[in-house]
C-alpha cells in the first residue's frame, strides 16, 4: 500500500536525524565518506523504517529481510541507520574509525549487530545478496533481499556476474537500488567509465528497471512495492540522487567523496541539513 | 638535488612529500624521458598519486573505473603491445581481487609491467579488513618471474621505481598510505634490487625489516644501543623476491640471532622468505618473526595497530631483549656449515 502523507512525514523526520547523525559520525570518526553516506539515505530509511521486517530484540530473527550495502564504504551512513532503528546505542558512534572500535569504515557483520554481511570491497555485495536470495528460496522462506549499489561500483565485472545469476535464477525476491548519484572517487562515472545507458544495461541482463527520485519517498515507495509484484524477475531500482545531498557545500562535488570535519564545518553541515527540513 | 645520479627529486622533497606522492612525480618525469611507459589505475587516480602521471602525459593514460581484474588484464594487453605499463591502486585489490589477472595474464606471459600498490600492510588502519593488505608479499612472492620490492620510505620508492625499468619482467612494489616518515637522511646511497641495505650495524643481534618496520627498528637499535650498549645490526630487506641470502647468511654467522619485522602477515612474507634460507643453508640461530599474527586485525589507526602487534620500535626493543636472554642451543651432533 502506497506511503500515506503521514508515513512520509515520519520518514523525512527519520532522515533528517540520520543525515544529522552521518555528519557527526565522519565528524567523530576523523574523516569518513560522507558524500555517498549523504546520497543513500533516502533508501535505507525507506527500507529500515517502513518496508523491512527485522527485529532490533532479536538481530539473528532467521526470517528478517535481508539488506547488502554492495557500496560498502556507505558505513558511516549505514550504522546511524542501524542505531537508530535500536540495534545498538547511538553512543556509540562516538567510538567510530577508534582503535579497537566495533566500527570502521567499512562495517564488519561479526561486530554490528543488525548488519547482514561484511563488504566495502566494491562488486562484492550483489553476488551476495544473490546467494541470499537463492537461500530464501531453498528454505522456502519469504524474506527479500535488498542490495544496494554505488553507479561507479556498476564499472566492477563481478556485479554483472551477479546480474546475470539473478536473472536466471529468476530471483524476485531480490531488489537491488544503484545509487546514481553520478560520481565516483576520480570525477564524474560518464568521465571515468561510462555507464550510460544504465537502465538498458539492467534491461539486457534480464532485471525489471525502475527509475526514481531517490531522494523523494513517495516515488521510492512506489518503486519498492511495485518491484514486491513484479514476479518472474529481480527488478533493479536507479535512484536518481546527489551526492552529499543535504550539505550544501558538498552537493556534487566529487572531493567530498571521502572528507574529515572540524567544529565549524561539521556546525555549518548541521545547519544546512536543518535548514533542508525547514529546522530553522 | 642530486645531479650526477640524475635524481630529480631530493631529501627536501621527501620530507615534504608521501611516498606515493614523490612515486607520482618520479612516474610523471620518467613518462618524459620513455614514451613507452603507460599508466594505469582503477578510479584510485588520485589516492595511489598515479595520477601525476595523467597530468602529464594524458595520451599514455587509462583510468578504467572500478574494475581492477580489468585493469590487468588491460595492462597485460598494453604490454603485448610493447608499452611498458605502471598499474597502481590499494594493495589488496592488486594481489587479491586481481591475483589471477596479475599472476596468469602478466607473470606467467613475463610481461614488463610494474605494479605499484598503495595503502599496504596496515597501513589504512581505519577502513578495515576489506582494505587491510597483509597477504600481498605471500601472494605475490609465490608468482614465477614476479621481482617483489617493499621500499621503506619515499627516497627508496624513487629508487626503486627508476631502478625497475633496468630489470624488464613483473615487478610489485608496495607502499603504504602516504603517512610514512622518511627513514634515509640522503639520496645517494647503493640501491640495488636484490641487495639489502645495511642501515646499523650491529654484531650482537639482527633485525631484518622492510618498509615501514625499517624505521622502526632503526630507532630500537639506536635506543637500545644509547641505553644498554646493546649492537643491533639493521638491514633493510627492501627486495623481498630475489632475497639477498648473502645478507642474510652473514647476519646469522655474525649474530646468530634474528629477528624479522614486517607491516604483514608472519604467514609468507618476509619473515618466512628468511626462515626458508636460514633452514636451507643448515645455520643454527634463533628466529622471531614480527608481524601481523593469524588473525583479521582490528580496526584502528595505523600507529596504535603497529604497536599493539608489536611491529613499532617498541615491540622491537621488547623482542631484542627476550631473545638476548636466551642461548642458541649448542648442540655437538650439529654440523653448522654444512
Ligand atoms: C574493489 C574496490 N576497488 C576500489 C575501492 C576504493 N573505492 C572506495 S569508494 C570508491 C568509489 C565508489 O563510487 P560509487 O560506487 O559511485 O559510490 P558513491 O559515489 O555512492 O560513494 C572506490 C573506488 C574499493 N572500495 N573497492
Amino acid at each position: 500500500m502506497a506511503l500515506s502523507e503521514k508515513e512520509i512525514g515520519t520518514l523525512n523526520e527519520i532522515a533528517w536525524k540520520i543525515r544529522r547523525s552521518v555528519v557527526q559520525t565522519t565528524q567523530w570518526a576523523g574523516g569518513g565518506h560522507i558524500g555517498g553516506g549523504l546520497s543513500q539515505v533516502e533508501i535505507l530509511v525507506a527500507l529500515y523504517f517502513h518496508y523491512m521486517k527485522v527485529d532490533p530484540e532479536n538481530p539473528q530473527w532467521e526470517d528478517r529481510d535481508r539488506m547488502v550495502l554492495s557500496k560498502g564504504h556507505g558505513g558511516v551512513g549505514l550504522a546511524p541507520v542501524l542505531a537508530e532503528k535500536g540495534f545498538f546505542s547511538s553512543e556509540l558512534l562516538k567510538t567510530f574509525n577508534h582503535t579497537g572500535s566495533l566500527f570502521g569504515m567499512h562495517l564488519d557483520r561479526l561486530k554490528v549487530k543488525g548488519l547482514d554481511a561484511s563488504t566495502g570491497s566494491l562488486g562484492h555485495g550483489l553476488p551476495i545478496a544473490v546467494g541470499l536470495a537463492l537461500g530464501a528460496r531453498l528454505k522456502n522462506k519469504d524474506w527479500r533481499t535488498y542490495c544496494i549499489m554505488g553507479d561507479g561500483e556498476l564499472a566492477e565485472g563481478s556485479i554483472w556476474e551477479g546480474a546475470m545469476a539473478a536473472a536466471h535464477y529468476k530471483l524476485n525476491n531480490l531488489t537491488g537500488f544503484v545509487d546514481r548519484n553520478m560520481h565516483c572517487i576520480d570525477g564524474c562515472t560518464e568521465d571515468v567509465m561510462s555507464l550510460e545507458p544504465i537502465g538498458e544495461k539492467w534491461t539486457a541482463f534480464g532485471w525489471n528497471v525502475l527509475e526514481c527520485d531517490g531522494h523523494d519517498f513517495k516515488a521510492l515507495g512506489e518503486k519498492i512495492e511495485k518491484a514486491q509484484q513484479l514476479d518472474d524477475k529481480p527488478t533493479v531500482i536507479i535512484c536518481h540522487t546527489v551526492k552529499g545531498k543535504g550539505v550544501d557545500y558538498m552537493e556534487d562535488k566529487p572531493e567530498w567523496h571521502y572528507g574529515g570535519l572540524d567544529t565549524s564545518m561539521a556546525e555549518d553541515a548541521l545547519k544546512s541539513i536543518d535548514r533542508m527540513y525547514n529546522k530553522i | 638535488m642530486s645531479e650526477e645520479s640524475g635524481l630529480t627529486y631530493s631529501v627536501y622533497d621527501t620530507d615534504h612529500m608521501t611516498p606515493a606522492e614523490i612515486y607520482g612525480h618520479v612516474l610523471a618525469q620518467l613518462g618524459e624521458e620513455r614514451k613507452d611507459l603507460v599508466a594505469l589505475t582503477a578510479d584510485l587516480a588520485k589516492s595511489t598519486k598515479i595520477g601525476k602521471f595523467g597530468e602529464k602525459h594524458p595520451e599514455r593514460f587509462f583510468n578504467v573505473g572500478i574494475a581492477e581484474q580489468n585493469l590487468f588484464g588491460i595492462a597485460a594487453g598494453l604490454a603485448l603491445a610493447g608499452y611498458v605499463p605502471f598499474v597502481s591502486t590499494f594493495a589488496v585489490f592488486a594481489s587479491l581481487r586481481a591475483g589471477e589477472q596479475v599472476r596468469t595474464d602478466i607473470c606467467y606471459q613475463n610481461l614488463d609491467c610494474k605494479i605499484i600498490a598503495t595503502h599496504s600492510g596496515l597501513s589504512f588502519g581505519t577502513a578495515g579488513s576489506t582494505h587491510h593488505c597483509t597477504e600481498d608479499l605471500a601472494v605475490m612472492r609465490s608468482f614465477a618471474n614476479m621481482t617483489v620490492v617493499v621500499p621503506a620510505d619515499g627516497i627508496e620508492t624513487a629508487n626503486a621505481v627508476r631502478a625497475s625499468l633496468d630489470r624488464p619482467g613483473p615487478l610489485y612494489m608496495r607502499i603504504g598510505r602516504g603517512f610514512e616518515q622518511t627513514v634515509y637522511e640522503k639520496e645517494n646511497y647503493d640501491f640495488e634490487i636484490g641487495k639489502a641495505v645495511t642501515m646499523h650495524e650491529g654484531s650482537d643481534i639482527t633485525v631484518i625489516a622492510c618498509g615501514p618496520c625499517v624505521l622502526q627498528a632503526l630507532e630500537a637499535a639506536k635506543e637500545l644501543k644509547e641505553s644498554q650498549g646493546i649492537e643491533v645490526r639493521v638491514l633493510n630487506m627492501h627486495t623481498i623476491k630475489p632475497i639477498d641470502r648473502e645478507a642474510i647468511i652473514e647476519a646469522v654467522n655474525d649474530t646468530r640471532k634474528i629477528i624479522t619485522v614486517e607491516n604483514h602477515s608472519v604467514i609468507g612474507g618476509l619473515g618466512s622468505a628468511v626462515a626458508e634460507v636460514i633452514t636451507e643453508e643448515g645455520k643454527s640461530c634463533r628466529l622471531k618473526r614480527l608481524g601481523i599474527p593469524d588473525v583479521f586485525a582490528i580496526v584502528g589507526q595505523t600507529d596504535d595497530l603497529y604497536n599493539l602487534y608489536k611491529i613499532d620500535a617498541e615491540g622491537i626493543t621488547e623482542a631484542v631483549a627476550e631473545m638476548l636472554g636466551k642461548e642458541v642451543e649448542e648442540d655437538d651432533d650439529w654440523e653448522d656449515e654444512l
